[in-house]
């Protein structure tokens, strides 16, 4: 793969996590409240694999940092990496490497399984750790404590998890040469 | 884009951009260093001091950004007035208030070139590891540009998918989303390679 396709393919899966969190119409709904965004994050890893999935979402987060408003909800600058919740954001990258190394590793699972299995890897428990590690040190509370404060938002995560497996799926099968992950 | 810059002109918006972010971390390590709750108060006074000093849009503006904290700043009392710590608490909610309030100060009065200048400084060193700035900055435009034309091809298919479904798009509209990005990666790599694409840059 050319270095051109691997910038372009980096660059247009960040813009696809900064959209996932843009547009409502594409907020998915099941009583919890979501955002699609750690969708976009699981997908970079299940769809670009460990290097290429980490690199998109690091330069996502690194735009987030200098001060773009691509966090759901227009969120966005330096301020995001002090609240308590930025142990989610800090861990995005970290959740799409173990996401795309474990989608590389699987390979000789089905598409569907291995991205299903991969995305609750890297992108839930993965994500959880640096989240409620995060929320521990900013609130100076213990890890046990912090981790009920987010146990709300798992379930909805795991269901996150089980739709990036369904849409990898679907496209390895629309275009299985466009499955980097898968080659 | 939106961009997250004061609609208000500052003086701090002339200041160079890494001396703000050096401020910054000096002042966030000093906040984090000091659990004393004299300093405390007095940080977040002066904190709310410099929003105020621009005049009150900007002080209103910049109290809209630190308002999604307030469930954090009420559990946290909560808890510590629970567990007879209160100034524990109060310590551990205006430290958090204060540090995110700096932050977005130093985001609020910064232009996205000049924090793009200080990136671009801060990696220079490791250009000589075989870092390629020029694509992380290619990479960084096409993520500004793309972002909005992906948002827009997002709500077409969602409308596309309404005009024949009389319930709302579901998740499936994502897959051909993302293979309307996946064919875009593609055309704009054959359209970066036939103006050159990298290779150039190796001889410069």
């Amino acid at each position: 793969m050319t270095m051109e396709r691997n910038v372009t393919q980096i660059a247009l899966f960040t813009a696809l996590i900064a959209a996932l969190g843009l547009i409502p119409q594409l907020t998915l709904a099941f009583g919890v409240p979501i955002t699609a965004q750690s969708l976009g994050v699981m997908l970079c890893g299940t769809v670009l694999g460990a290097r290429r999935g980490a690199l998109a979402v690091l330069l996502f987060v690194g735009l987030v940092a200098i001060g773009l408003p691509l966090l759901s909800g227009g969120r966005g600058g330096l301020g995001q990496f002090v609240v308590p919740t930025s142990g989610f954001l800090i861990g995005f990258p970290v959740a799409a490497f173990v996401t795309g190394y474990a989608m590389e590793r699987l390979g000789k699972f089905a598409v569907v399984w291995a991205a299903g299995i991969a995305a609750i890897l890297g992108g839930v428990v993965v994500l959880y750790v640096f989240g409620i590690a995060g929320l521990a040190i900013a609130l100076d509370r213990p890890v046990g404590q912090a981790a009920l404060l987010v146990t709300a938002f798992i379930p909805g995560d795991i269901i996150k998890a089980v739709l990036a497996a369904l849409i990898t799926a679907a496209l390895y099968r629309a275009r299985p040469n466009s499955v980097p992950s898968r080659r | 884009m939106i961009s997250l810059t004061s609609p208000v002109k500052t003086r701090a918006h002339g200041w160079s951009a890494g001396g703000k972010l050096a401020a910054l971390c000096l002042a966030s390590v000093v906040l984090f260093a000091a659990p004393y709750l004299w300093f405390q108060v007095i940080a977040a006074l002066s904190v709310l001091i410099l929003y105020a000093l621009p005049g009150g849009i900007f002080l209103r503006y910049g109290l809209r950004r630190i308002w999604p904290l307030w469930p954090f700043v009420v559990l946290v009392l909560i808890w510590h007035v629970a567990t007879g710590v209160t100034e524990a608490g109060v310590v551990i909610a205006l430290r958090m208030l204060s540090a995110v309030a700096l932050a977005n100060l130093v985001t609020m009065t910064t232009k996205l070139d000049a924090m793009m200048a200080v990136v671009h400084r801060l990696l220079g060193p490791f250009s000589r590891f075989g870092l390629n700035i020029r694509a992380i900055e290619l990479a960084a435009a096409m993520v500004i540009r793309f972002t909005p034309i992906l948002s827009q091809k997002g709500a077409a298919l969602a409308l596309a998918w309404r005009a024949r479904s009389r319930r709302r798009a579901s998740w499936r509209v994502i897959v051909p989303f993302m293979v309307l990005a996946l064919d875009d990666a593609d055309h704009v790599a054959e359209a970066l390679r036939a103006r050159g694409g990298f290779e150039l840059d190796k001889d410069l």
